[in-house]
C-alpha cells in the first residue's frame, strides 16, 4: 500500500484543520517544513478530513470547501462531500 | 560553470514560548493561545491601587466565582485581536451590502408609516439598552482576570458598540439623514413608560459590583430575551405589519447572537461544571436577574408586540439554555 499525502501552507486556518485531521487520523504522520505541513499516512483508510472535527477546532461553521484555500499538494484519489474530504488509493 | 542550488531546512530553535510549552508541551502553538494564555500580569507589582487598596491591579477576587485556572475559560472561535478583527470586517461586509442595497432600492418609502412608527418607539431606542451592554462588557474586560476571558469581553463590548451604530443607522435610513428619528426615539427611551423599567433595569446592572454577575445579567439573560423579542419575534410583527424590508438591515445582529452564544455558552458551562459552589451562585444570579429582567420587559412588549404569550415564548428559550449550560436542572 502507497501512502497518501497531502500538505498545507502553515497559516492560522491550517493549524487547526492539522489538529482536528491527527485526531481522526491517529496512524498519520505530520512533517513540518518551512511555511508547509505535510501530513502522510500509509494506512490501509487512507487519510480523512471531516467538518465537525474541523469545526470544533476551529470555533465556527467550516465548509469542506475551504480546505482548498490552505491546499498546497495532495496524493491520492479524492473522495470529497459536504462532510467530510478523503483520500485513498484505489486499487 | 555550473551553478549548484541547494536547499538548507532551518529547525526553529524553539516551537513558542516557555509559558506555553508549559502548558500544552513542545510544539507549534497556534496564534490564540501564544496571545492569549498568561498575558496578564501577576507578579511583581510595586503598589496595591490607591483606589482599591483591598485588591491587587489584576485580582481573582474581584468576582465570588472561583476557577482553579481563569484560563479555562477560552474562547472557541479563538479571537485575539487579528482573527477577530477579520471576521467581523468580512461579516460587516455583508452588512454594508445590505445597507447599500436597501438604500439604492429606496426601500424605507416604501415602509408603512406604522411600520416606522413601531421603528422609532421601540427598535430605534434599543441602541441605548447596547450602549449598557457596551459599559457592562468593558466594566468586566477591566475587572475580570485572565486573559482569555478579559480579551472576549472586550470584543463583546466593542459588537455592542457596532450594533447600536447599525440601529442608529436604521434611525438615519428613515429620517433621510437628518437625525431626527433619533431624537424621537431618544424620547421614548426618556419618556414612554413602556421604555422606563427597561431603562431602569439598564441602570441598575451598570451599579452592580461583581464583574461576572454583570456579565451574567447583561449577556446571559437580558440578551436572550431581548435578543429574541426584538430580532426575532419583532421581526415577525413587522414582516406582518408590511414591513418585511426591515430584515436586510437587523440581520447583522441575528448572525452576531448566534456567533457570540458560541462562546458564552461554552465559557459559562465551563464555569459552572468547575465546583458546585459556581452553579449555585449562578443559579441566584440567574434567577434574580430573571425575574427582574421579565418584570422590566413586561410592559414594553405588552405595548410592542400583540401575542400575550410573546414573554413567555422568550423565558422558555432562556430556560432551555439555562438548562444546556448546566446552570439549572
Amino acid at each position: 500500500m502507497s501512502k497518501v499525502y497531502l500538505a498545507l501552507q502553515d497559516n492560522d486556518d491550517s493549524r487547526y484543520i492539522v489538529d482536528a485531521i491527527v485526531d481522526d487520523n491517529p496512524e498519520a504522520s505530520v512533517i513540518r517544513q518551512p511555511a508547509m505541513i505535510r501530513i502522510e499516512s500509509e494506512s490501509e483508510n487512507g487519510l480523512v478530513v471531516r467538518r465537525t472535527t474541523v469545526e470544533e477546532k476551529i470555533g465556527r461553521d467550516w465548509d469542506v470547501q475551504e480546505l482548498h484555500l490552505s491546499l498546497i499538494t495532495i496524493g491520492g484519489n479524492v473522495d470529497e462531500d459536504e462532510d467530510q474530504f478523503s483520500l485513498s488509493w484505489n486499487v | 560553470m555550473a551553478l549548484e542550488i541547494k536547499t538548507a531546512t532551518l529547525q526553529p530553535i524553539r516551537n513558542t514560548f516557555a509559558n506555553i510549552e508549559r502548558r500544552f508541551g513542545d510544539k507549534p502553538a497556534s496564534r490564540y493561545q501564544e496571545a492569549t494564555y498568561d498575558l496578564q500580569a501577576e507578579t511583581n507589582y510595586h503598589y496595591r491601587p490607591l483606589w482599591q487598596p483591598q485588591h491587587e491591579l489584576n485580582d481573582k477576587s474581584r468576582t465570588q466565582i472561583v476557577m482553579a485556572d481563569w484560563y479555562d475559560l477560552k474562547d472557541p472561535r479563538q479571537f485575539y485581536y487579528g482573527t477577530y478583527v477579520q471576521q467581523r470586517a468580512r461579516h460587516q461586509e455583508a452588512a454594508e451590502t445590505n445597507y447599500s442595497f436597501f438604500e439604492k432600492r429606496g426601500l424605507a418609502e416604501h415602509l408603512p408609516e406604522a411600520v416606522r412608527a413601531h421603528l422609532i418607539s421601540y427598535l430605534i431606542p434599543l441602541r441605548h439598552v447596547e450602549h449598557t451592554a457596551n459599559l457592562n462588557n468593558m466594566y468586566g474586560c477591566s475587572f475580570s482576570y485572565g486573559a482569555a476571558i478579559s480579551q472576549a469581553l472586550l470584543y463583546n463590548g466593542i459588537d455592542r458598540l457596532g450594533n447600536a451604530q447599525y440601529l442608529s443607522k436604521i434611525g438615519l435610513i428613515l429620517d433621510g439623514n437628518t437625525g431626527d428619528s433619533l431624537a424621537a426615539a431618544k424620547q421614548e427611551w426618556m419618556q414612554n413608560p413602556a421604555w422606563q423599567a427597561m431603562r431602569a433595569l439598564c441602570e441598575q446592572m451598570t451599579t452592580v459590583e461583581d464583574w461576572f454577575e454583570v456579565f451574567v445579567a447583561q449577556d446571559l439573560v437580558v440578551d436572550t430575551l431581548v435578543f429574541n423579542l426584538f430580532y426575532e419575534q419583532l421581526d415577525q410583527k413587522l414582516a406582518s405589519m408590511g414591513g418585511r424590508d426591515v430584515a436586510l438591515l437587523t440581520e447583522f445582529m441575528q448572525v452576531w447572537t448566534k456567533d457570540s452564544s458560541r462562546w458564552l455558552d461554552s465559557v459559562l458551562k465551563t464555569v459552572a461544571s468547575e465546583s458546585e459552589d459556581n452553579r449555585v451562585l449562578l443559579a441566584g444570579w440567574v434567577k434574580h436577574w430573571r425575574e427582574k429582567t421579565l418584570h422590566a420587559l413586561h410592559p414594553l412588549v405588552t405595548a410592542m408586540l400583540d401575542d400575550s404569550e410573546a414573554l413567555s415564548i422568550a423565558d422558555r428559550l432562556l430556560e432551555e439554555r439555562l438548562k444546556k449550560i448546566g446552570i439549572i436542572q
